[in-house]
């Protein structure tokens, strides 16, 4: 704590007004630097708050789940290797580690990182909405009254759908994880083995549909995100650079995009079950 | 024709030091009293003004430890005129090695000037030269350089060395930018508080020593009073009172013509610079000239077609029917010869049918020779955004078809008289930069008035400045001092005047019809029929304009015409001193072509026995005559010579 | 050309304002947009109707003063033009074009078309300089700046500080204006031994006025009246990451 902040923090305050306090500077309103609220932060404890670092949280997060997500593709595409194959390698994720770790210890320590990451994620990505709201009278890339050039010279439809395109993706994570995963719903009949339940379910047209819808939803954030992810740490360095990070992004969107619609769609076709 | 002016007593001291030149700035210095750093606190500067001058002066003081309030009627400080500048800084690094020194810009400064400058002041002017360009370096103006990083110079109308530094077509730009970032950095620091959107419109004097001004918030019209312990006036140039000028819409007189009011000397008001290289007119409707960098002039090659009336592309004219007038009339200098011969030469090329272009008022300068002998891309490198420019403006590709050029208004050499101190003639009133008649004399060098701003600012008025303050402690005063509450009510009434006239006319339209007076009455061509001609013209439409213009809208808002309305009236009043002196200037002098006087092959007369004095004058009253008073020029360190490029 | 314009009218920073349409006629296409303006606030003048408040001093596209969204395009539609240096040649007889101020809350809206755009210069204040007190530089040769980082230094210091990327950016950001003077500074040796507490206050300076923060869009980058490239803002990042685990120099 800075000598600063020792002076002014009021020495008794409730935790209310301490932790109200704590959510008005992190939406960023109008904490003190100049202009501020009288409470002086040095210029560290200031720019960790930052928008930029904010990014940079964001931007790590998103890495991190996007590695998730390509081990989880991998996982996936063992479809092909039958209800064996496929079930034997849900055990094998519950076994690595082991005995060093307790039954499944490898998967939850995963899973604490996959967790605190999405609500990294999740929490800078409310925190800059809020503030890009705020800094255009919540009206976005929408507060001309002219309704020409709506979409401006060269937004593109992956960068301004990032965050209805994050609720999206992260509804149907939770619809997805309720199905899948807890076995909390099961369209087309529940079943101990996750290949079985992935069948039972694919086999259903509109099961297939919402997952492709929630995959496009994703393969569009992806595209602009892994981009959007390695300017928000600083690797943008040139104009060759920018082009090179936005193939790169492409790539690995359509990459993450096909390889999670083959399952689905393998099964509903027929061709596996 | 009734009197038009009066002459006064001769200025009788300057105040330069005596002694050898290159003495002269440093036993000034060290003649200056100076002020513990305590009690700079309690001393504070009016800066009115934010371009080099004022930008670089106010974060001077303000690192000095003065308090400095300073004014600009911008929306920000870096939006100062001075951003326009294109093409580079002269300063005597001699990093060529190709003989410069302090006494050559010293000695091209004054000849480029016609020997009508002070040359107490202009050695000065060359001896801390080289201090600025040190000065932006090191904060970070990215001055051109060469593959082995070190600094590249190139060189400029009127001189034969190399000495001009710049950042591609926007040397100004980036100077101003360095200066307006010492500014912020002192705003910072708490020293400087910076007033934009504020416009002088008034000077105030108390015991016959300046003390405050009277401001306007141009955004709530709110009147206010500000008081210091010093003034200093930084407003730049009045070129605008042509109307079609290479200046920013918003450069006025107002500032300068107040203070003249007041009492302040203003000095030489003849003297503007027409710049030979700017882009032609091209209809009714336009509001303002754009310049091309004389720079272009290094690599460009002027001429018109041999035969007059010539309508052919100019790509359909064959060498042998191409006239380069200025290789054949000047062959020393060729294209590069100083401002006001080259502008004159093209004048005469139009006048005798050889113009090209709509109308036949322009002159081609023809990139063809530079880019077949450096390539497109050393010449993209060089003045890519001029071109680009040129080519928005009239839609033409100057890498392909000559580029049309003609002659604009550009700078004004005339300014309140100050002396060696840079104080005009009323006590604590010092005038910096463009705003002062200045270093330059009858004419301008290229790349010298940003030289002479940032001298001012960073270097010569601080120490000045520092003297009188420390010599001229003043009563503390208030905006309730009998002389603020007077300005005020002036102002007031100015106001308030322009606002009832509710006649038929719109400010812009008086302000057109002015500029095309004095443009041509008092361009780049004078005599005495046509001044005395202009001035009656000049007070019949002032007349007119008091009775008939059309201000909208209330003070106390936002009001674009009425900021407008209060400069075209000072410019009118300006309008009239300019030909005065210029009738009474019957010689031909830089700038300054005076057709009763040249030589036998049409070249400027000048008449040292006679003019050889700064012409400063005198307010006497809304309707009494001007009076003249001289200050005599001697020449010490420099012989009077007929001045020759050929 | 005959046109039609559709203008933001507001008489003040509180006052509610609304598209407006005017008829202009006689325009010539060697018109500048502004020069066109010119001749509306005449026709406005003649019948004692306010004109229209709008910025603007150099009119050479220099100063930074001009400030338009033609038609949703800040500056309009020309590429690396500013709007004096709009041309009206570009748009087509019988045109509507709809004319609006710069928005975002950083940047409240004084009359008409006029802007206050103060927020931009106090981030300039928090470090956007090199602390050079006068009278203490060495020798201009002294420093040796290769040409790459001189001419990178340039490419970024050309920023007019128009605000048109805030105006165009969907978050409102002023990141490529703020990046643009991080790295014309923090590339040159002379800016170094600050770089890093600069990005930091700029940076901090940036979210106290309320701009949003930057998704990488790049539409500020596209209506740049000066190129000013998009890499700038990554610049500025990689600088206060780098910058948050140093101690204060
Ligand atoms: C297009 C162009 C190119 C040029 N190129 C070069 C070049 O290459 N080299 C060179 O040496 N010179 C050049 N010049 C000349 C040079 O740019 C100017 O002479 C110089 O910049 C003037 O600086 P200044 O600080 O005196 O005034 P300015 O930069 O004009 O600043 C005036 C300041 O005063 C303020 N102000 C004015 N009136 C008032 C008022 N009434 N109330 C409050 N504030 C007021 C303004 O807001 C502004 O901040 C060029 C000029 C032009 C027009
Ligand atoms: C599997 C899930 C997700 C992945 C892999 C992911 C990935 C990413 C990545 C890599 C970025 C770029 C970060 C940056 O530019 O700095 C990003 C940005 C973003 N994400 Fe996600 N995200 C996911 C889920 C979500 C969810 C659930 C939300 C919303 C609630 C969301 C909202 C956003 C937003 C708003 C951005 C824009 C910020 C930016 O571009 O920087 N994301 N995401
Ligand atoms: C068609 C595509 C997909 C299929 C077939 C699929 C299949 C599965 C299956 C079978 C499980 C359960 C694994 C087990 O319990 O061992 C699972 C878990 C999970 N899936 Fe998916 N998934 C798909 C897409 C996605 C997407 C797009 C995301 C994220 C955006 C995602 C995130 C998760 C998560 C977070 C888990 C929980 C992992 C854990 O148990 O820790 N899945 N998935
Ligand atoms: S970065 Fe470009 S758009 Fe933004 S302020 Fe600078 S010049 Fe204007
Ligand atoms: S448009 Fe906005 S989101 Fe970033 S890239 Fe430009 S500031
Ligand atoms: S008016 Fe100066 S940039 Fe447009």
């Amino acid at each position: 704590m800075s000598i600063s902040q020792m002076r002014h923090a009021p020495r008794f305050a409730s935790t209310l007004a301490k932790s109200h306090r704590m959510l008005a500077c992190w939406l960023g309103r109008a904490y003190g630097w100049h202009m501020g609220t009288g409470q002086l932060r040095s210029v560290r404890s200031t720019a960790v708050r930052s928008s930029v670092m904010l990014h940079a949280a964001m931007a790590v997060t998103g890495l991190i789940m996007i590695l998730f997500l390509l081990a989880h593709m991998y996982g996936n595409l063992k479809v092909f290797e039958g209800q064996q194959g496929f079930d034997g390698y849900a055990a094998y994720l519950r076994e690595i580690g082991q005995p060093l770790l307790p039954h499944a210890g490898a998967l939850w320590i995963l899973r604490v990182i996959l967790l605190a990451s999405v609500l990294l994620h999740i929490f800078s990505a409310f925190v800059l909405w809020h503030r890009s709201r705020h800094a255009t009278a919540g009206k976005g890339g929408w507060r001309y009254e002219t309704t020409r050039n709506r979409r401006g010279v060269q937004r593109s439809y992956a960068s301004f759908t990032m965050r209805w395109g994050g609720v999206v993706i992260g509804l149907f994570v939770i619809y997805h994880l309720l199905h899948l995963s807890v076995n909390a719903i099961a369209p087309g009949g529940a079943s101990a083995s996750p290949y079985q339940r992935m069948v039972n379910g694919f086999e259903i047209w509109w099961v297939v549909l919402s997952y492709v819808i929630a995959l496009i939803a994703l393969g569009f954030h992806l595209r602009h995100g892994i981009w959007s992810a390695f300017a928000s740490l600083g690797a943008n360095k040139s104009v060759a650079g920018r082009r090179f990070l936005n193939q790169l992004a492409t790539i690995v969107a359509l990459l993450i995009l096909v390889g999670f619609l083959v399952p689905p769609l393998v099964i509903f076709a027929g061709w596996v079950s | 024709m009734e009197q038009l002016f009066t002459v006064g007593e001769p200025i009788q001291d300057a105040k330069a030091p005596a002694g050898p030149l290159q003495d002269q700035w440093e036993a000034r210095r060290f003649g200056a009293k100076l002020i513990n750093p305590a009690n700079r606190r309690k001393l504070s500067v009016i800066m009115v003004g934010t371009g080099l001058a004022g930008a670089s002066a106010a974060a001077t003081l303000g690192e000095a430890g003065y308090h400095v309030k300073s004014f600009c009627y911008q929306d920000s400080p870096r939006r100062a005129h001075s951003i326009a500048a294109q093409g580079g800084i002269n300063a005597a690094k001699n990093y060529r090695n190709d003989g410069d020194s302090i006494r050559r810009l010293f000695y091209d400064t004054v000849k480029g000037g016609d020997y009508r400058s002070r040359e107490s002041n202009v050695y000065r002017l060359a001896e801390v030269s080289s201090s600025i360009i040190d000065q932006c370096v090191a904060q970070g103006v990215p001055f051109a350089r060469d593959y082995g990083g070190l600094l590249d110079t190139r060189s400029f109308g009127g001189v034969q060395v190399s000495r001009t530094f710049y950042a591609r077509g926007q040397t100004g730009q980036q100077l101003l930018l360095g200066a307006y970032q010492a500014l912020e950095r002192q705003v910072n620091a708490g020293t400087v508080e910076v007033n934009t959107r504020h416009e002088m419109l008034e000077l105030i004097v108390i015991n016959g020593k300046a003390r405050g001004v009277v401001v306007r918030d141009l955004v709530s019209g709110t009147l206010e009073t500000h008081l210091a312990d010093a003034v200093v006036l930084a407003t730049g140039g009045y070129s605008n009172v042509y109307y079609l000028s290479t200046n920013a819409m918003g450069c006025n007189t107002s500032a300068t013509w107040r203070a003249h009011r007041k009492g302040a000397l203003f000095a030489n008001p003849c003297f503007t610079q027409i710049h030979p290289t700017c882009i032609p007119v091209s209809g009714e409707h336009q509001s303002k000239l754009t310049l091309m960098s004389e720079s272009l002039r290094n690599d460009g090659r002027i001429w018109v077609p041999v035969k007059a009336g010539d309508t052919r592309a100019p790509g359909d004219i064959p060498a042998a029917e191409r006239d380069y007038y200025l290789e054949r009339q000047y062959p020393a200098f060729g294209n590069l010869v100083p401002r006001d011969v080259a502008s004159r030469a093209a004048k005469n090329q139009c006048d005798s049918g050889h113009g090209v272009g709509p109308g036949g008022r322009g002159v081609y300068l023809d990139l063809a020779d530079a880019i077949a002998r450096l390539g497109r891309d050393a010449i993209e490198e060089k003045y890519g955004n001029l071109l680009d420019m040129y080519q928005k403006i009239t839609d033409e590709d100057p890498y392909r078809v000559p580029m049309r050029i003609y002659p604009a208004v550009h700078y004004t050499m005339g300014g309140l008289w100050v002396d060696y101190d840079l104080e005009s003639s009323i006590p604590g009133l010092f005038v910096i930069g463009e705003a002062n008649y200045s270093d330059h004399g009858a004419n301008r060098l290229g790349a010298s008035a940003l030289m002479q701003g940032l001298a001012d600012g960073y270097f010569i008025l601080p120490n000045t400045i520092n003297d009188y303050l420390a010599k001229n402690p003043v009563a503390a005063a208030d905006s309730s001092h009998p002389e603020a509450v007077k300005a005020l009510d002036t102002v007031r009434g100015r106001l308030e005047r322009f606002l009832s006239i509710n006649g038929s006319r719109t400010v812009d339209s008086f302000h057109k019809e002015l500029g095309a007076i004095v443009w041509e009455y008092c361009g780049m061509e004078r005599n005495a029929e046509g001044l005395e001609h202009a001035v009656g013209l000049i007070r019949a439409l002032k007349e007119e304009f008091w009775t008939d213009v059309k201000v909208t809208g209330v003070n106390e808002e936002l009001n674009q015409t009425l900021e407008r309305a209060g400069r075209v009236g000072d410019f009118f009043e300006l309008a009239e001193l300019m030909c005065i002196d210029a009738l009474h200037r019957a010689e031909s002098c830089g700038s300054h072509f005076r057709t009763e006087s040249q030589t036998d092959d049409g070249e400027a007369l000048r008449d040292d026995a006679e003019f050889a004095y700064v012409a400063a004058w005198e307010f006497t009253g809304e309707d009494s005559p001007p009076r003249l008073r001289k200050e005599n020029l001697e020449y010490h360190n420099v012989e009077l010579a007929q001045r020759s490029y050929k | 050309m005959n046109i039609t314009v559709r203008i933001w009218r507001q008489h003040d920073r509180a006052a509610a304002g609304r598209m407006v349409s005017y008829g202009v006629d006689g325009i010539s296409p060697d018109m500048s947009f502004l020069e066109m303006l010119d001749v509306l606030n005449d026709q406005l003048t003649a019948v004692g109707d306010d004109p229209v408040a709008f910025d603007h001093d150099c009119r050479e596209g220099i100063c930074g003063m001009c400030s338009l969204v033609i038609n949703g395009i800040a500056h309009g539609p020309e590429a690396l033009t500013t709007t004096c240096q709009l041309y009206m040649r570009h748009f087509n007889d019988g045109d509507t074009i709809d004319v609006e101020p710069w928005r975002s809350q950083a940047f409240p809206i004084l009359r008409d078309l006029v802007v206050d755009r103060s927020a931009m210069d106090r981030i300039i204040q928090a470090g956007g300089y090199i602390s050079a007190p006068t009278g203490s530089a060495p020798d201009a040769a002294a420093t040796l700046v290769p040409k790459k980082d001189a001419d990178r230094a340039f490419d970024a210091a050309v920023c007019i500080g128009c605000g048109a990327c805030i105006a165009a950016c969907p978050n409102g950001s002023g990141m490529l204006f703020t990046g643009a003077k991080a790295n014309h500074l923090g590339v040159l040796p002379q800016g170094q031994t600050e770089r890093h507490e600069r990005a930091l206050a700029m940076v901090n300076q940036h979210d106290a006025e309320g701009f949003g923060g930057c998704t990488q869009i790049g539409e500020c980058t596209a209506v740049c009246p000066v190129g000013i490239p998009l890499d700038m803002i990554s610049f500025l990042n990689a600088d206060v990451l780098s910058a948050l685990p140093r101690k204060q120099d």
